[in-house]
């Protein structure tokens, strides 16, 4: 599970400075409008665009963004390796290697990656079934997570879950069930508190999940026991075949409850997405309670494998999202542009991108299916399974502490 | 969510002798199994849609709802072109708020008109579960007879393929346990378009289990069902082939593993009866009874976890029975594993019952090798 890169660039996003995120209207400085990086001394400032943010009863974050080269060039890639893990993902579906249901996510990258430069491994992260990018950046290898889509017992859930059900220490899966995985949420959060640590939870919902009424019994808790829950409505517009304003009556999805302030945040921006939820964990961290944020971004697949993503959308539409707002193109101009690192650099990053991805498959490729004695394993602790475990007929009956 | 068509079977022998069809059919691969061009057939999605399309036709109250219905033409297109047929007024897409919509499909049955929830799969009607069965099925109980509920709840329940555990459980038992519920379970495409249209007609809720991997299966569109009052009796097992040496009990999928199970034992000489229970509740104990009296063996097959199970329903009611008496030997039950459903392949092809499981476990219970 070493990687060297993200685990640098965590302790890096850790003691970055976050002085300057409250009451951003006053703190534009001088080169406000401009949006050329300034550059010194190995790191590099952006001013993100004036449209990134919008604030439902609180302050939108600093448009000032600071970030180390070093920094910056682990975020790209992340960014990429997430990128090559999906695509990976795609191919081994479309050769039958990975069954039943896959949903990926490219052209969400920005969020599970900018999340994880701005929150500690102490924070929690949950999420529903598009979950292989989270499961990444939460420490999960490629190779965990390959061999997980295809049923191996090297998978980072023994082959158990698949695709929709993937953990890592304080990443709480990869939920199936659309918006059941919000009161989990709140309900780490309340054991962060309840403990003492000084951690938030990060609880992931799509825009369609965001209309379960659970969502809302959420808020109601969250606020009422004061959780450090930052509630983050991955708004990608659609919830499978339905765009969300078909779904939402009021689809501005950071404003949904008038006691919890809300954020909406640019989610194709990288650094927007840090920031944002840099600002939304110091609203926690400091004991005001949840938050709410919206993060816009956009899926350039179908929902899931069997969906084309076509027929409740124009291929113009993707087209356009994908060659205007890209999360990765759009940040690798930025570092190209402000001089952290030429074509060549980012060239090299996204070779080794892909070669890391690339020989994770052909491991997971080549590794042996779970035993067949681990079907009975798992359901309940070991040595407090209940005394048996029918199979299909009384033969394949499972007798433990034998 | 997958929107796959399987095509998984093609017309079993046995359905075939049903209509009398003098035909042979050589076991070859499942798509050449049938062949299209000798008889009219129709699929277990096509024998849905078109039960939903006749009985809007025929009853103005009747309307349908849930997730991706209309504009998307249903998750596994069940509804395709009913939103372009009846309107927006009539084929409603609802948002993601299953606990919401079914809660909205009972109020809307208790005061006059004839909804149809539809759940993407049955896993997620468990978010609803208690406006299925507190509001849904006792209200009619509790106001003394003075507020009917006829609605139906549909959609695909039980495992489909690779979709791990919370994609793939089989809730007959679940809802064949509550008075109140009427429950059916839908194996072919003539207990689609009957046990459909019956459910519809039924002045009380009812579930309407279907399954995914039939969908794109296709069966013989007989005369029968071409009428647009052809119903199945909700109550009624068929009996799916007639044997006398064992019973075997079936609902769902699990129907087709039983009838090849029983082909495969016809080669030894051993004949089994097979029945497709169709109803859950009521369970129609009395055409197991007189099968059992007539074979002396029981099996039942389902793809539910085995614990409280409908196995274990049939069971109990067996051995309450005289039917009891005529056994030779212990009812065999045959289920899904003790497990959540495991992802990998070769786990859970262990979790579930198979033409082969049911093969063996037929010779065991008869005692021959
Ligand atoms: C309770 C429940 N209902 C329905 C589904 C089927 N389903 C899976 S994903 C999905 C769409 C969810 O959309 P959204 O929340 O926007 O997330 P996205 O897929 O866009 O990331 C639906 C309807 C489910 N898994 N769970
Ligand atoms: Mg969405």
């Amino acid at each position: 599970m070493f990687r060297p890169v993200s685990s640098l660039a965590s302790t890096l996003a850790r003691t970055s400075k976050t002085t300057a995120l409250f009451g951003s209207k006053s703190a534009i400085r001088g080169f406000a409008s401009a949006s050329l990086p300034l550059r010194n001394a190995g790191s590099v400032s952006f001013t993100l665009p004036e449209d990134t943010f919008e604030g439902y009863n609180i302050d939108t974050p600093s448009r000032e963004v600071t970030l180390t080269n070093e920094e910056a060039i682990n975020m790209y890639t992340e960014l990429q390796r997430v990128r090559r893990l999906e695509m990976a993902a795609d191919a081994s579906y479309k050769s039958k290697l990975i069954r039943g249901f896959c949903h990926l996510c490219i052209g969400q990258e920005a969020v599970p990656v900018g999340i994880e430069f701005a929150i500690s491994k102490e924070d929690a992260v949950i999420t529903s079934y598009r979950c292989h990018g989270f499961t990444y950046t939460r420490g999960g290898t490629p190779h965990e997570i390959l061999a997980e889509l295809m049923g191996r017992h090297t998978g980072i859930s023994k082959g158990k879950g698949g695709s929709m059900h993937m953990f890592t220490p304080n990443f709480f899966g990869g939920n199936g069930i659309v918006g059941a995985q919000v009161p989990l949420g709140a309900g780490i959060a309340f054991s962060q508190k309840y403990l003492g640590k000084n951690a938030c939870t990060i609880n992931l919902y799509g825009d369609g999940a965001a209309n379960q009424g659970q969502v809302f019994e959420t808020y109601n808790m969250a606020k009422l026991w004061n959780l450090p829950v930052i509630f983050v409505c991955e708004n990608n517009k659609y919830g499978m075949g339905t765009a969300a304003s078909r779904a939402a009556a009021n689809s501005e999805y950071h404003t949904r409850c008038e006691y919890i302030p809300g954020i909406k945040a640019n989610g194709m921006d990288i650094l927007a997405v840090r920031r944002a939820i840099e600002y939304a964990r110091e609203h926690c961290l400091f004991g005001k309670g949840p938050i709410i944020l919206e993060l816009s971004t956009y899926r350039y697949g179908g929902h899931s494998m069997s969906d084309p993503g076509t027929t409740y959308r124009t291929r113009e539409e993707v087209q356009h999202m994908r060659s205007t707002r890209d999360p990765i193109s759009s940040f690798k101009m930025r570092l190209i542009e402000s001089g952290v690192a030429t074509e060549e650099q980012i060239k090299s990053i996204d070779k080794d991108a892909k070669k890391m991805v690339d020989q994770a498959l052909a491991q997971a490729k080549q590794d042996p299916e779970p035993p067949i004695s681990d079907l009975f394993n798992h359901v309940y602790a070991p040595g407090t399974e209940v005394p048996s475990l029918r199979g299909r007929v009384p033969e394949e009956t499972h007798y433990f502490n034998q | 969510m997958a929107f796959r068509i399987s095509s998984s079977f093609g017309l079993s022998r046995s359905a075939a002798s049903r209509l009398g069809m003098r035909m042979t059919f050589p076991r070859l691969s499942m798509a050449a199994r049938y062949n299209s061009t000798t008889t009219e057939t129709i699929t277990v999605r096509e024998a849905l849609n078109s039960a939903i399309d006749e009985e809007m036709e025929a009853d103005p109250k009747v309307w349908l709802l849930g997730e991706e219905v209309a504009q998307y033409n249903g998750a596994y297109k069940v509804t395709k072109g009913l939103l372009d047929k009846y309107g927006p007024d009539r084929i409603v897409d609802t948002p993601i708020t299953e606990m919401g919509f079914a809660g909205i499909a009972v109020g809307a049955a208790l005061s006059g008109t004839k909804p149809i929830c539809e759940f993407m799969t049955f896993n997620f009607a468990m978010q609803a579960i208690d406006q299925i069965i507190n509001s849904g099925g006792k209200t009619y109980y509790m106001s003394g007879g003075q507020v009917p509920c006829p609605v139906v709840f549909r959609g695909p329940n039980g495992a489909a393929a690779g979709v791990a555990a919370q994609h793939s459980q089989d809730y007959a038992s679940w809802y064949g346990q509550i008075p109140g519920l009427k429950v059916v379970s839908i194996f072919d495409a003539e207990d689609a378009k009957g046990l459909l249209k019956a459910a519809i007609r039924d002045p009380n809720p009812v579930i309407v289990l279907e399954n995914e991997l039939m969908y794109g299966t296709s069966f013989p569109l007989t005369e029968a069902m071409k009428s647009k009052d052809f119903v199945l009796p909700i109550g009624k097992a068929k009996i799916a082939r007639e044997g006398k040496d064992i019973t075997i009990v079936a609902h769902s999928r699990p129907v087709q593993f039983s009838l090849d199970a029983a082909e495969k034992l016809a080669k030894e000489g051993i004949s089994a009866e097979v029945i497709n229970l169709r109803s859950i509740r009521p369970l129609d104990i009395d055409t197991i009874i007189k099968s059992v009296k007539k074979t002396n063996h029981l099996v039942t097959v389902e793809q539910g976890f085995p614990v409280c199970g409908m196995g274990s329903e049939i069971s109990a009611q067996i051995m309450e029975s005289e039917a009891f008496d005529y056994l030779d030997a212990p009812v065999c039950r045959i289920a899904g594993a003790d497990v959540p459903m495991p992802y990998a392949r070769n786990l859970e092809d262990l979790s579930l019952p198979t033409e082969e499981t049911i093969y063996k476990q037929v010779k065991r219970v008869l005692n021959v090798q």
